[in-house]
């Protein structure tokens, strides 16, 4: 037995700014995305036919010239599904792989080409001739409302207190409402499938998915086979941010269908445009709301509803709307409160997952009531806040009966206010607006509370599995994904740690159903509590037996057995860790172990609007100032400042990423990233040339991101660390807000703007615009 | 004239030199990289030159020089590159080597994430270190306008930009170190042949010269003419036209030539926004920022005056600016050019004065007189890389009495065409420059037009910003008070 020396600590454990594990594939265009895996000889390429109309009656298809245009091997249709012509991943039964008899958005897939080629293939989709016959379509919510649509989903209602009696006591009543839209994701790969046929029943898939095992699913279910058929693997995204927790499936089952029938491998990859079109958004919101409030700013009652455009399907619009009043109180108590959800049908696309799951416009309603309370009263909008945030005796209840319980909003507000400098810039702004008559600033500091958790409790669960091989090296699979979150760097880490090797020792592998079975979505944030937990019980299954049989071998303690860095210490000896494990491997231990996590304390009643849905909360704050032309309603976000709640960080590096990133995705979708639809109800803003997300220069001009390092997570999450993933993208309110204070100034900040999101040039000069009519008519 | 007549066309690709013979006129040099050559480092992020995920250098002589730019492989045409270098990701670094500075920069900062986006920032970082090693935020910010990135927000990228010179030697990358070896290389391949090659939708052609487009084009009116492809690069990766027979023009020097004279500049019809800019920011500093808010980088590297002012666009970034500075067209047919008014050039929507045969050959823009005020304005949802809503250009000139002499207002985004304001420059002309003369002037620009409403803005918004512009103008010739943002250089 080697004597070693201990090493202070090993490379690239917990809490430690470690580098993303592919970082150097990235730059290098080495990391292997779906579209660079080398194709089978013969490999055939699916291309999707779309509808070009937003809701009609499908008369007749006429394939002539799509069959016999070059390269074309044949079409698929709904005819040509020997399963289910589903993938509704409510299980409702409205989301069809193909559309039959009628289509309901306008880009509904209804048929796919297969061709040699993709070019081939998307030129011939392009000659079909299809006969509609029009149906009356609605595409904007309210019209929806108005033109009685149905609800894709039972909607949600969550009620505390006693309504009535909370608005019969305030001594302030205010209404209002608000528009806030949607956001493409705008992953820059887009979807994309390839699928290779095997024995029998058998097919593997390479999909870019964020649900591998929902993915294996649908497969089955519309091959008409068993999942044990069906192997989904994944080992990277370019990016997903929840558009590709449901909406990869259907490129999926298409891409299955196609490598069935023909017996070859087949890839399918939409163009950008069709992507847009065809796939699944952010919900846009319209909020009704009434708030009842003293003299002062505290509020007593809030009645509101949130109706959202679901698009021509459930998708994932049920919990989606749930989350959105789930996160429509943010940080503050409501006496009395009642907040409904109608998650109406519209002839768009069905819209799904965005980071934030529908949090982010329940947020934005949220704190437009604030808003709007503070410039009824004159106020600071932050006074208001102070005044209503959850704390003290009786004020911890949720409008879901969940207690918080980890509140710390008032210390990061505070440490923020000081560092940012607040008080002092808000008179600064103020000031400078009495000065300047043409460009207008606004500052705002907004709150965050995000509750971690799937709302769908049996999602609340994750599997790993490791094998230490014999010649010490790791070997670490896990059910969640990498979409660049840097879930598989973290992961590695905490298995690093658990065995005490340093992170080079270990590989992580592409995620895959055959490893990891019946895994939950990466999504909600949870990839790293989640995995990150299973994977550590898998180490821990391993490091038990290994002391127990170091004991039985050394005659050691069990207690004298300890991983210390790269080695493990057997009593007062130290063996290097390959040395030990190959020991081990002799003597028979069994090297491998699944872990398994499952998330405890959470339930929920939805019924009853009652339960705790969240393990614990995230928290953050951001103070945004920014400058207005009012002659254009152009304008320029010149500081931002955030303190973020990442507990006790597995890497405080990437965490900044995460929060960085996130920010300007939010900052995006409250600006400029405008979804439009005209009156065919053809969206127009599907591709970049049209649909704008925010480049380098749109950038905070001063950006200071800071993790509240003192945070430690007063649940036992993986290593004491909290979600990063969602949390931060509802930092930018603050950018909207401040926008809208730059706005008010031209009525001397008595009106609330009420400017809708995204607060593009044209919505804030048109704001500007009616606070100046309504300053002239008093 | 004789011309000799090649069937291929034979580029540098990395370290090896191509020849190509069976090439269509339609590949984009993204699916050529992917597709036929198996480099797949490169990426498709939106196929229409707005995401920078297939960013690639290109590498071009002009007299000599050889500079490397950055442009989207998607809309680019392969049988566009006969004699350019053309420089992919996947060659900076030897598997197992050491990374490039650039992507050591990438790695140290944390700079990817979903890594993506990520070799088409590598390169646009790459090509901007090679033209300028120590470049401030704001360049950086410039030199990304193209590149699309939906994980990082930025921040990480643009300290690795920064981190690049810290971190390398510019002397010691191999395209500088190498440098007259390449052009070398680059020299060898041009032998002044006409290239012809394909049949039917596959067709294309590069001229020989000038005189070789003109004898081309008049004997095949029906032809593509392509400059830049940025915008003709998406009638085939987005409607799938067919657009041969094509005849390019990028490659002919001829066409790249700038003149400058006492009374004013002449833009041959191929320089591009880049290679126009030195001249246009020391002549015309009012166009500077519109200049740098035309696409992206690689856009400007790529697309063309020419090329902006012959697709007749209602919404192209240069035309209102041009006309309001009274620009012509030279355009010529065979053997005979003539020069039209840039404002009458354009018709209607869809419609320019351009007999079948003429093309545009070279765009001449007068200077100013000193007593005259200039402006320009572009109005954009984004800031930058987007396409204009309305796009305002504005000048006047002044008698001794200080009264407004002349009058020239054009805008963008208002009409079918770009169009001069007829009604507004009337209530300006002969009146002195007020705010009753300007209110004046903003009423009647609601008669010269009658705006549409689609996804960039709303009829109400362009024509209340199209009014307010004109005061814009105003307040900017009045006092100190800033009228507009102060474009703050990020820290």
């Amino acid at each position: 037995m080697n004597v070693m020396q201990p090493i202070n600590r090993i490379r690239g454990g917990v809490h430690e700014n470690e580098r993303h594990e592919s970082g150097h594939k990235h730059v290098t265009g080495t990391a292997e995305y779906i579209d660079d895996i080398p194709e089978p000889a013969g490999t055939l390429h699916a291309y999707l036919g779309l509808s070009q109309r937003a809701h009609a009656q499908i008369l007749s298809i006429d394939f002539d010239a799509v069959k016999s245009a070059p390269g074309v091997i044949g079409v698929l249709t709904a005819d040509d599904i020997p399963g289910e012509n589903d993938v509704s991943p409510a299980h409702k039964h409205d989301d069809p792989v193909f559309a039959t008899g009628k289509v309901e958005f306008h880009g509904q897939p209804i048929f796919a080409v297969i061709a040699e080629t993709r070019d081939a293939a998307r030129r011939a989709a392009a000659k079909v001739k299809i006969e509609y016959q029009d149906l009356p379509h609605v595409t904007d919510v309210l019209e929806a409302a108005a033109a009685n649509y149905p609800l894709v989903i039972d909607p949600l209602k969550l009620e505390r207190g006693d309504i009535a009696a909370g608005f019969a006591k305030a001594k302030n009543i205010l209404e209002g409402e608000m528009r806030i839209g949607g956001q493409d994701h705008f992953y820059l790969e887009g979807q994309i499938s390839f699928a290779i046929p095997g024995e029998d029943d058998e097919i593997t898939l390479y999909s870019s998915t964020q649900h591998p095992s929902e993915t294996q699913h649908m497969v089955g279910q519309v091959l008409g086979v068993a999942s044990n058929a069906v192997t989904i693997n994944v080992r990277r995204m370019g990016g997903a941010f929840g558009g590709k927790e449901t909406q990869a499936n259907l490129f999926a089952a298409v891409a299955a269908l196609a490598a069935k029938k023909y017996r070859c491998a087949v890839k399918i990859r939409p163009d950008r445009d069709d992507d847009m079109s065809a796939t699944g958004k952010r919900h846009d919101f319209h909020v009704g709301y009434k708030v009842g409030y003293d003299d002062d700013g505290r509020i007593e009652a809030v009645d509101a509803t949130f109706s959202a455009r679901c698009g021509f399907s459930a998708d994932l619009s049920g919990p989606v709307t749930d989350r959105a009043l789930f996160h429509a109180d943010n940080c503050y108590f409501y006496p009395h409160v009642r907040l409904r959800s109608r998650p109406l049908k519209t002839n768009t696309v069905s819209n799904t997952a965005f980071r934030g799951f529908g949090g982010p416009q329940g947020m934005v309603g949220g704190e437009r009531m604030i808003e709007d309370v503070a410039y009824a009263l004159g106020k600071d909008p932050l006074e208001i806040r102070k005044l209503n945030f959850y704390g003290g005796e009786g004020r911890n209840l949720t409008p879901y009966h969940q207690t918080v319980e980890d509140n710390i909003i008032g210390r990061i507000i505070e440490e923020l206010e000081t560092s940012c400098d607040y008080a002092a810039r808000r008179e600064a702004v103020l000031a400078f607006n009495r000065k300047s008559s043409i460009i207008k600033r606004g500052i705002a500091l907004t709150p965050v509370k995000f509750g971690i958790s799937f709302t769908k409790t049996e999602y609340n669960q994750a599997g790993a599995l490791v094998h230490v091989y014999a010649d010490g090296s790791i070997h670490l699979n896990h059910g969640g994904t990498e979409m660049g979150q840097g879930l598989y760097t973290k992961v590695a880490q905490v298995v690093a740690d658990e065995f005490q090797v340093d992170l080079d020792r270990i590989k992580v592998t592409a995620t895959t159903t055959g490893k990891v079975p019946n895994t939950s979505a990466t999504a909600a944030s949870s990839g790293s509590d989640l995995n990150g937990m299973a994977a550590a019980n898998a180490a821990q299954q391993i490091k038990a037996r290994l002391v127990t049989f170091a004991a039985e071998r050394w005659n050691v303690s069990e207690a004298d057995v300890a991983f210390e860095p790269n080695t493990v210490r057997v009593g007062a000896e130290r063996i290097a860790f390959s040395e030990f494990i190959k020991i081990a491997y002799g003597s028979r231990i069994q090297l491998s172990a699944a872990g398994f996590y499952k998330t405890p304390k959470i339930h929920w009643n939805r019924a009853e609007g009652r339960g705790r849905p969240f393990f614990y909360y995230a928290y953050g704050a951001s103070c945004s100032e920014v400058s207005v032309d009012t002659l254009t309603g152009e304008y320029q976000v010149d500081r931002v400042d955030v303190l973020h709640d990442a507990g006790k960080s597995l890497n405080p590096i990437l965490d900044i990423g995460q929060v960085e990133g996130a920010f300007v995705q939010g900052m995006g979708w409250l600006t400029t990233e405008e979804l439009w639809w005209d009156g065919k109800g053809r969206l127009r803003t599907h591709a970049p040339s049209t649909y704008k997300i925010p480049l380098a220069s749109d950038r905070p001009r001063i950006f200071n991101v800071k993790l509240a390092e003192w945070s430690v997570n007063r649940e036992e999450t993986i290593r004491r660390s909290k979600a990063v993933g969602e949390p931060p993208f509802m930092l930018p309110i603050s950018v909207l807000e401040a926008i809208s204070m730059a706005a008010a100034s031209v009525a001397e900040y008595r009106i609330s703007p009420r400017i809708d999101a995204p607060a593009t040039p044209e919505r804030v000069l048109l704001g500007i615009e009616r606070m100046r009519r309504a300053a002239r008519n008093g | 004239m004789t011309v000799q007549i090649r069937s291929s066309i034979r580029f540098l690709l990395n370290h090896r030199q191509v020849e190509l013979s069976a090439v269509s006129a339609v590949q984009t040099l993204l699916d050529f990289l992917r597709l036929d050559r198996n480099l797949r480092g490169t990426k498709e992020g939106c196929a229409e030159g707005d995401c920078g995920a297939c960013t690639v250098l290109v590498g071009r002589l002009l007299d000599g020089r050889l500079k490397y730019e950055s442009v989207n492989a998607c809309i680019r045409f392969v049988g566009s590159l006969d004699g350019c270098h053309i420089v992919t990701v996947d060659s900076l670094a030897v598997p197992g080597g050491p990374l490039h500075p650039v992507q050591q920069a990438m790695v140290d900062t944390h700079a990817s994430q979903c890594g993506f986006c990520t070799p088409g920032f590598v390169m646009s970082l790459y090509g901007l270190w090679m033209e300028n090693p120590k470049p401030s935020v704001a360049e950086i910010e410039k030199a990304l306008q193209g590149n699309l990135c939906r994980c990082t927000g930025y921040a990480a990228i643009l300290r690795a930009a920064e981190a690049v010179s810290v971190i390398g030697d510019l002397d010691r990358d191999p395209l500088v170190a190498e440098r007259a070896k390449i052009v070398e290389k680059l020299e060898a391949l041009k032998d002044g042949k006409r290239v012809e090659i394909g049949e039917g939708s596959e067709r294309f052609l590069l001229p020989a010269s000038v005189d070789d487009l003109a004898e081309i084009y008049e004997a095949e009116p029906k032809a593509r003419i392509v400059a830049g492809s940025t915008d003709v690069g998406l009638w085939v990766t987005k409607f799938m036209r067919d657009i041969a027979p094509v005849v390019h023009l990028s490659h002919l020097d001829e066409l790249r030539r700038i003149a400058v004279d006492e009374a004013g500049i002449t833009f041959g019809a191929g320089v591009s926004y880049t290679e126009s800019f030195p001249l246009i920011a020391k002549h015309f500093p009012q166009l500077i920022e519109l200049w740098n808010r035309i696409g992206g980088q690689q856009v400007r590297n790529m697309g063309t005056i020419g090329g902006n002012i012959a697709n007749g666009s209602p919404i192209g970034d240069t035309p209102p600016a041009l006309i309001a500075l009274g620009a012509s067209v030279v355009l010529r047919k065979g053997k005979i050019s003539r020069s039209v008014p840039l404002e009458s050039f354009f018709i209607e929507y869809g419609k320019q004065d351009r007999q079948p045969g003429e093309f545009v050959e070279a765009v001449r823009i007068p200077f100013l007189n000193e007593n005259a005020l200039y402006a320009v304005y572009k109005i954009t949802k984004r800031l930058d890389e987007d396409i204009s809503a309305v796009c305002g250009a504005f000048r006047l000139t002044f008698d001794e009495n200080g009264e407004i002499s002349d009058a020239v207002i054009a805008y963008g985004g208002m009409a079918g065409t770009p169009k001069r304001a007829d009604n507004a420059e009337a209530a300006l002309i002969g009146a002195d420059w007020t705010e009753a003369t300007v209110e004046a002037a903003m009423a009647a620009l609601g008669k010269d037009y009658t705006p549409l409403t689609d996804w960039r803005a709303s009829a109400d918004y362009r024509l209340l910003v199209a009014q307010n512009l004109l005061r814009r103008f105003y307040l900017e010739t009045q006092g100190d008070e800033p009228v507009r943002l102060d474009r703050k250089q990020a820290v």
